[in-house]
C-alpha cells in the first residue's frame, strides 16, 4: 500500500492521500482518468467495484472503490467535480467496462455529466423527468413530476460529450439503434425476465445483434428514503431489495454501522447471523434454480425446488415470524431468540437437501434438452467478468475466484471451513452447475455450525439514539448474487447523509448485452435465467 | 341472500356487510326471471374461474409464486391458470410496488384486459405505497391509476392472504349484473373518465 502511495504521489503531486479503512486518494478531476490508468496497469487494481455518486452539499463528485482481482486489495478514490450547475467528469468506461452503466446512474441521480461515456441517457427515471432527485436541492414538488399515464418516446439515438483539443466540452450524437435495424422490444412485462426488466433487442434473424437495457420500473428511491430516517429505520428497507438475499443485506448494512459505532457483536448472534445467511443463501439458490428450470419449460423442478424452499421458509418463519422480508438483523446483533426446534429443523433439512440435489441433478441436469440448452451459450471470460464487475456464482464459474466471503472475510466466515465453487467454462451451464455445488457448501457451513451454536446474549448493548460519527463506511457480504455493498456517509447525525446499495444484480444486468451477442434470442432466457439477477436489487 | 363459497362458513368472512350492500343493491334494481337466471348461471361460471395474469414487480411476485406451487396450490379454487397475456385473463393482482416509469405499463395492461376485469392491489406497496410511500418515484397506491377492486394488505402478504383476497373476489363477482349497475361497472367507467391517459408535453 506504502509503495503505491509513493509511485502515485511521484507521479501525480496533485494527488491527496489519506488512510481510513483501506487507503483514500483525493484525485482531481482533470487526473482522474491518467490515476485509474496508472491504478489499473501498475498495481492491478483493474476492478471497478463500486461507483458511488456523492452530493457534500457544496459540490459534487463520485466516489470509487478499485479492487485488485487478484489479491482482493481495496482502495477509495474521490473525485469532485467543479460547480452545481453544469458539473461534468472524466469517464473511465473505458478502463472498466462497468463504469459505463455506473455513470449512467450516477448522470441519472446527481446530474453529473461524464466525458467520453458514449450513453448519457437517463437510466432509472423517465426520458422527461424534471431534476435529479438524489441533489439535496431537488424540488420534491409533486407538479413537476406528476404521475404520468402516457408512454415515454423511445430514443434511438443518444449522447456523447466529447472535450475537443481546446478543452472545450461539446454534444455528439451516438446511435444506439439505426433505422435499419429490427428492434423487438422485451418487457417490462415478460414472465421470463423475473421481474419488469425491459430489454430492447436488436435482432437479425434469430440471432440477437445489441442489447439496450432499460431500468427504472421498479426503481423506488430507497437509498433517497434513507437519507430521511434513523439508521435503525432504514435496515427494513434492505429486505426488500433483494428479497432473496434479505438476511444477508441487512447483515451488510448492520456490519457496517457496527464497524462506524466500534460495536462487538456478541458470538452467539454472529452463529446464528451465519447460519440464517446460508440458509437464506439456499433459499435464493432454489429459487433461482426453480425459475429458471421454469423458463426452459421444466415446470416439475419449481415445484421440487419450491418444496425445499417451503422448508426453508418454515425455519425462518419459527423464528423470525416471517416467510419474506424478516427484519432480523439488528445493529448490535438479531432482533430475536431462536425457536425452540430451530436446531432439530435445521438438522432435518440437512438430510433432506442432499437427496434433493441429486433429485434435481437427475431430473433437469443430466437432461439431453437442458445439456443442450446450455452448453456452450453465453460464455463469459474471467477478464469480462472482472470488467464488467460480475460477482457471485456468475463470476466464479466464469474462472474469476472472487467470493467476499474469502476475500474481504467477515463475520465467522474465517473460521469455517468451505470451498469456493470455481469453474472455467463461463458458459450457462457452468452457472447453473455452480449454483447447485454452492448449495452442497451452504449445507457443509450450516452442519459445521448448527452443534455449535454458543450461549450468550443475541445482541450487543447499543446507545438508544444510534448516532454515527463523522466519516465514511464501506462493508460487502456475499449474497446468492454476488457482492453485495453498503455504503454510509455519515455527518454525525442520527441519519445518514447518503446511504448506497451497491448490487450485484445491476452488474448482472449490465451483462447481458455483452453475453447475448451473436446468441439466438431464445437464448436470452437462459442467459438471463442463469445470471440470475433480481430487478428489485438492480433499480432500488 | 348470503353469498358464501363451499371453502368457508359465512360468518368467517369478513365485509359482509359490503357484499350484502350489493346484494342489496342487486335487488332494489330488478330484473326479470330469465335474465337473473342466466346472471346467476354466468356468475357461477365466473367466480370459479379466474385467470390471473402473471403480473409481479418485486417480493409480492414471489409469494404469488408460493400460491401456484404444491403447499399452497391455488389449483384448488380454479385460478391456477396464469396467463401471460392480458387478453386472456381475468383479473390482475397487482403484486407489488407501482413506480413513476411502471404506471403507463400497468395502465396498458389494464386497458389490455378483456371484459370483465378485476384488480387486486397486493401488499402494501400496490395499496398505498407502502413503506415507500414518501419516495419521488412512487404511487400512493394503484388505486390512483386503476379501479380496484379487492385490497390485500401485507408486506408481502402472506400466500394465504392472497387466497382470501381472491375468494373475496370470487364472492364480489357472483353479485354482478350482466348489463351493469351493480358492483364497480359503472364506477370503473366513471374511474377511466377521471384518469385520463392524456398526453402530457414538456
Amino acid at each position: 500500500m506504502a509503495n503505491i502511495q509513493e509511485t502515485i504521489a511521484k507521479q501525480f503531486p496533485e494527488v491527496e492521500f489519506a488512510q481510513g479503512e483501506t487507503l483514500e486518494l483525493n484525485v482531481p478531476d482533470a487526473k482522474w482518468h491518467d490515476v485509474a490508468a496508472a491504478l489499473k496497469n501498475d498495481f492491478g487494481f483493474d476492478n471497478l467495484r463500486a461507483l458511488i455518486g456523492m452530493d457534500w452539499g457544496e459540490e459534487l463528485g463520485i466516489v470509487c472503490y478499485l479492487v485488485n482481482s487478484k489479491t482482493y486489495e481495496m482502495i477509495r478514490v474521490k473525485v469532485v467535480a467543479d460547480g452545481r450547475e453544469n458539473p461534468f467528469l472524466h469517464s473511465v468506461t473505458d478502463l472498466f467496462t462497468v463504469a459505463g452503466i455506473y455513470e449512467r446512474e450516477v448522470f441519472d441521480f446527481f446530474g453529473i455529466k461524464f466525458i467520453g461515456n458514449p450513453d448519457m441517457r437517463h437510466l432509472f427515471l423517465r426520458n422527461d423527468w424534471v431534476g435529479y432527485p438524489f441533489r439535496k436541492d431537488y424540488d420534491t414538488n409533486p407538479t413537476l413530476n406528476p404521475v404520468r399515464l402516457d408512454h415515454e418516446e423511445t430514443e434511438d439515438t443518444t449522447v456523447e460529450y466529447v472535450e475537443g483539443a481546446d478543452g472545450k466540452i461539446h454534444k455528439e450524437e451516438r446511435v444506439i439503434f439505426a433505422p435499419e435495424d429490427f428492434v423487438v422490444n422485451i418487457g417490462p412485462q415478460h414472465p421470463a425476465t423475473h421481474g419488469v426488466l425491459r430489454l430492447r433487442t436488436a435482432v437479425d434473424g434469430e440471432e440477437i445483434k445489441k442489447i439496450d437495457l432499460y431500468l427504472g420500473y421498479i426503481h423506488r428511491g430507497i437509498e433517497k428514503l434513507c437519507e430521511g430516517l434513523t439508521y435503525p429505520q432504514t435496515i427494513h428497507f434492505t429486505d426488500r431489495l433483494d428479497y432473496l438475499g434479505a438476511l444477508m443485506n441487512s447483515h451488510c448494512l448492520c456490519m457496517c454501522i457496527e464497524k462506524a459505532l466500534q460495536v462487538e457483536v456478541p458470538r452467539r448472534a454472529q452463529v446464528i447471523r451465519c447460519i440464517m445467511d446460508e440458509l437464506m443463501r439456499l433459499n435464493s439458490h432454489l429459487l433461482a434454480m426453480g425459475t429458471f428450470c421454469m423458463d426452459l419449460g421444466a415446470t416439475t423442478m419449481l415445484f421440487y425446488a419450491l418444496r425445499e424452499r417451503e422448508t426453508i421458509l418454515d425455519i425462518f418463519e419459527k423464528t423470525t415470524g416471517a416467510r419474506m422480508t424478516f427484519n432480523y438483523n439488528v445493529i448490535g446483533g438479531v432482533r430475536q431468540e431462536l425457536a425452540d426446534d430451530f436446531v432439530s429443523d435445521v438438522k432435518k433439512l440437512l438430510e433432506i437437501m442432499p437427496k434433493a440435489i441429486k433429485e434435481y441433478n437427475q431430473v433437469f441436469t443430466g437432461n439431453v434438452i437442458a445439456k443442450n440448452r446450455m452448453e456452450g451459450v453465453g460464455v463469459l471470460t474471467p477478464e469480462a467478468a472482472v470488467a464488467y464487475n460480475v460477482t457471485g456464482p456468475a463470476g466464479r464459474s466464469a474462472g474469476w475466484n472472487y467470493d467476499v466471503r474469502r476475500a474481504q472475510p467477515y463475520g465467522i466466515y474465517p473460521e469455517l471451513e468451505f470451498d469456493v465453487v470455481t469453474c472455467t467454462e463461463g458458459d450457462s451451464m457452468a452457472r447453473f452447475k455452480a449454483r447447485i455445488t454452492e448449495m452442497e457448501q451452504s449445507c457443509r457451513i450450516i452442519a459445521q455450525l448448527i452443534d455449535n451454536i454458543p450461549e450468550g446474549e443475541i445482541c450487543a448493548k447499543v446507545p438508544k439514539v444510534i448516532k454515527l460519527p463523522e466519516g465514511h463506511w464501506f462493508q460487502e457480504v456475499e449474497t446468492g448474487k454476488g457482492a453485495f455493498g453498503c455504503y454510509i456517509e455519515s455527518t454525525g447525525t442520527t441519519s445518514p447523509w447518503r446511504m448506497k446499495f451497491n448490487s450485484p444484480c445491476f452488474c448482472l444486468a449490465g451483462v447481458v448485452d455483452h453475453l447475448c451477442r451473436g446468441q439466438k434470442i431464445a437464448d436470452l432466457i437462459t442467459i438471463g435465467g442463469t445470471l440470475d439477477y433480481i430487478v428489485p436489487d438492480i433499480d432500488r | 341472500m348470503e353469498v358464501t363459497t363451499k371453502s368457508m362458513p359465512y360468518e368467517d368472512w369478513k365485509d359482509n356487510e359490503y357484499i350484502e350492500s350489493l346484494v342489496n343493491e342487486l335487488k332494489a334494481s330488478g330484473t326479470n326471471v330469465i335474465v337473473g337466471s342466466l346472471d346467476k348461471l354466468i356468475n357461477w361460471g365466473r367466480s370459479n374461474s379466474l385467470w390471473p395474469l402473471t403480473f409481479a414487480t418485486s417480493c409480492c411476485g414471489i409469494e404469488f409464486i408460493a400460491l401456484g406451487a404444491a403447499r399452497y396450490d391455488m389449483a384448488r379454487f380454479g385460478w391456477e391458470v396464469a396467463r401471460s397475456s392480458p387478453r386472456q385473463a381475468d383479473f390482475m393482482m397487482v403484486a407489488g410496488t407501482i413506480v413513476h416509469r411502471m404506471a403507463p405499463v400497468v395502465r396498458r395492461l389494464y386497458d389490455q384486459l378483456a371484459e370483465p376485469k378485476y384488480v387486486i392491489a397486493c401488499g402494501g406497496c400496490a395499496i398505498s405505497g407502502g413503506p415507500f410511500k414518501n419516495s419521488y418515484h412512487v404511487l400512493k397506491g394503484v388505486g390512483e391509476i386503476l379501479p380496484v377492486d379487492v385490497y390485500c394488505p401485507g408486506c408481502p402478504p402472506r400466500p394465504e392472504a392472497m387466497i382470501y383476497a381472491i375468494m373475496q373476489l370470487s364472492r364480489k363477482v357472483k353479485v354482478e349484473k350482466f348489463f351493469g349497475g351493480v358492483n364497480r361497472k359503472e364506477n370503473q367507467k366513471e374511474f377511466l373518465k377521471n384518469h385520463p391517459i392524456s398526453e402530457t408535453t414538456n
